[in-house]
């Protein structure tokens, strides 16, 4: 689901209002919720405030806050939340589960969200070829923009073989 | 004292060593936090036994519930280990027999090896971290992720899990006050600069640490590359700005060198942090041409000999501060 107000990340925060007997929802981005302070609410508390679960008692509050579900590592047991209080992952398969709501925080902190370094030697076999494709694909835009043809065909080659490999490879 | 300490290295008179390090992690495993002690003993054995088979050169293995808080210590104060793994009774080191390698177990991270090289040599300490880690695939599954790389406890490490970074000796740039201009710079491609060893925000000695802040994106060689090329930057203003600092007004930077020396050869009491900015004097001295027949490992030999746990050790017993502050004047003026 995508955020209602940037129309650009997933939206991970719900929300129902409900004002006079009418019932709306909204669907957010973490960060939409925070920053643009999209619902104003007649209340001394902030959004991050509600965020890290203080009004999960509707009871007095015309707003119901909650999680698409209680997002939980399967693996090791930290819960989203707690990982924003720490900072720190529980396991390797944080990642998963957390999955694209990490996007902004990475991007943040290196300015990317995709690894372009080492693959492992002896794991890696298969995504060296990808990553090598990718690349070749890459140059190949470039050499037909500069209207390099001979080189455009030679790449082409390359990648057709290179193709051809890896399927052969997962046939077998 | 050996490894970076007391090895030569390209440009060793400001850039007194390079440091790679490399964050790996055990697949399907919970990270060192959340182990319990049966788990993280299983984690180093394993680690211990893959390294067994490594070839030719001879490692030493040091489990952190076995040594001593003072041992533990100086191989802080020698940049084998980090703070953080000492205080840790889940850990382990395994270090090389040269000291120019370290593998911490379950720090932060179940493994992060690390190579220290004397001088500007970011390019080769990568390499032989690269080589390590290859070495180390072969038995171990690392937690890696197609799109994000290797993957780490902390968000700030994933991707390449590398840092790579150099420290510096820089007085005439803090002294003429450029650091500030440099660091605005650094952090628009990706890397800081930080002072060493001080408390807070105070500068001891003189010494930086360029390092990068990032390692999801670059590739390995491109991290190494950027914080190679930078250092060599900075050193290169940095000589501009001993030059300017010569021309200006050599009288007295031979003054305030020369007093360094005279304290440090004399002085019957000396704390740490004044004895690190004495030192740094000399440093400078050593490479103007100041002060001949001195050399900079005898230098960092005193920096890191001069180190709280490197003074016990040399007493053999716990030293009040006072005692501690006696015994550093001495070995300073032994070692001049």
């Amino acid at each position: 689901m995508i955020c209602d107000n940037c129309g650009k990340r997933v939206a991970t925060v719900h929300i129902t209002k409900i004002e006079n007997g009418k019932k709306t929802d909204f669907h957010l981005c973490e960060q939409c919720a925070i920053s643009e302070n999209t619902i104003s609410i007649n209340t001394s508390f902030s959004i991050s405030d509600l965020l890290t679960g203080i009004l999960n008692n509707t009871e007095y509050f015309p707003l119901k806050f909650d999680f698409q579900e209680e997002l939980k590592c399967p693996v090791c047991g930290l819960s989203y939340n707690r990982f924003r209080e720490t900072g720190r992952f529980g396991c390797s398969n944080c990642y998963k589960t957390f999955g694209d709501r990490l996007n902004p925080l990475f991007r943040r902190l290196h300015g990317n969200i995709n690894h372009l370094g080492k693959i492992p030697v002896r794991t890696g076999g298969k995504m060296k070829k990808v990553r090598e494709i990718e690349k070749l694909k890459a140059a190949l835009n470039f050499a037909v923009k500069n209207e390099e043809y001979e080189k455009a065909a030679e790449i082409r080659d390359r990648i057709k073989e290179l193709d051809r490999i890896s399927k052969g490879e997962e046939n077998k | 004292m050996k490894g970076w300490i007391t090895e030569k290295g390209p440009l060793n008179e400001i850039v007194l060593s390079s440091r790679v390090r490399i964050a790996r992690n055990l697949k399907n495993t919970p990270f060192p936090t959340y182990l319990n002690k049966e788990q993280s003993a299983e984690i180093i054995k394993m680690i211990e036994n893959t390294f067994i088979d490594f070839p030719g050169i001879e490692y030493k293995f040091q489990n952190m519930n076995e040594i001593e808080g003072q041992e533990k210590q100086i191989l802080v104060e020698k940049h084998l280990i980090s703070p953080e793994l000492a205080k840790s009774n889940k850990g382990a080191a395994i270090i090389r027999e040269d000291e120019f390698v370290s593998i911490m177990i379950n720090e932060e991270d179940h493994i992060r090896i690390q190579t220290i090289l004397p001088g500007l040599q970011i390019n080769k300490a990568w390499h032989m971290a690269d080589e390590i880690d290859n070495n180390l695939e072969r038995n171990l599954d690392f937690a890696y992720d197609e799109k994000l790389g290797y993957l780490t406890c902390c968000p700030t490490n994933v991707g390449t899990g590398l840092r790579a970074s150099t420290m510096v000796h820089l007085p005439a740039l803090n002294l003429t006050g450029n650091i500030g201009k440099i660091l605005q710079t650094v952090t628009k491609i990706g890397l800081t600069i930080r002072g060493l060893y001080g408390e807070g925000t105070e500068i001891l000695g003189n010494l930086f640490q360029i390092s990068n802040q990032v390692t999801l994106g670059p590739a390995e060689e491109e991290i190494t590359d950027n914080t190679n090329g930078v250092t060599n930057q900075i050193v290169e203003k940095e000589r501009e700005a001993r030059n300017i600092l010569l021309n200006t007004g050599r009288v007295h930077l031979e003054d305030k060198i020369w007093r360094s020396w005279g304290i440090l050869k004399n002085a019957k009491i000396i704390s740490s942090q004044e004895s690190m900015n004495l030192l740094s004097d000399l440093r400078l001295g050593i490479d103007l041409n100041i002060i001949r027949g001195l050399s900079v490992s005898t230098l960092n030999e005193i920096m890191i000999e001069a180190q709280p746990a490197n003074i016990n050790k040399y007493a053999n017993k716990e030293l009040s501060p006072e005692d501690r502050d006696i015994l550093r004047a001495q070995i300073i003026k032994n070692k001049l």
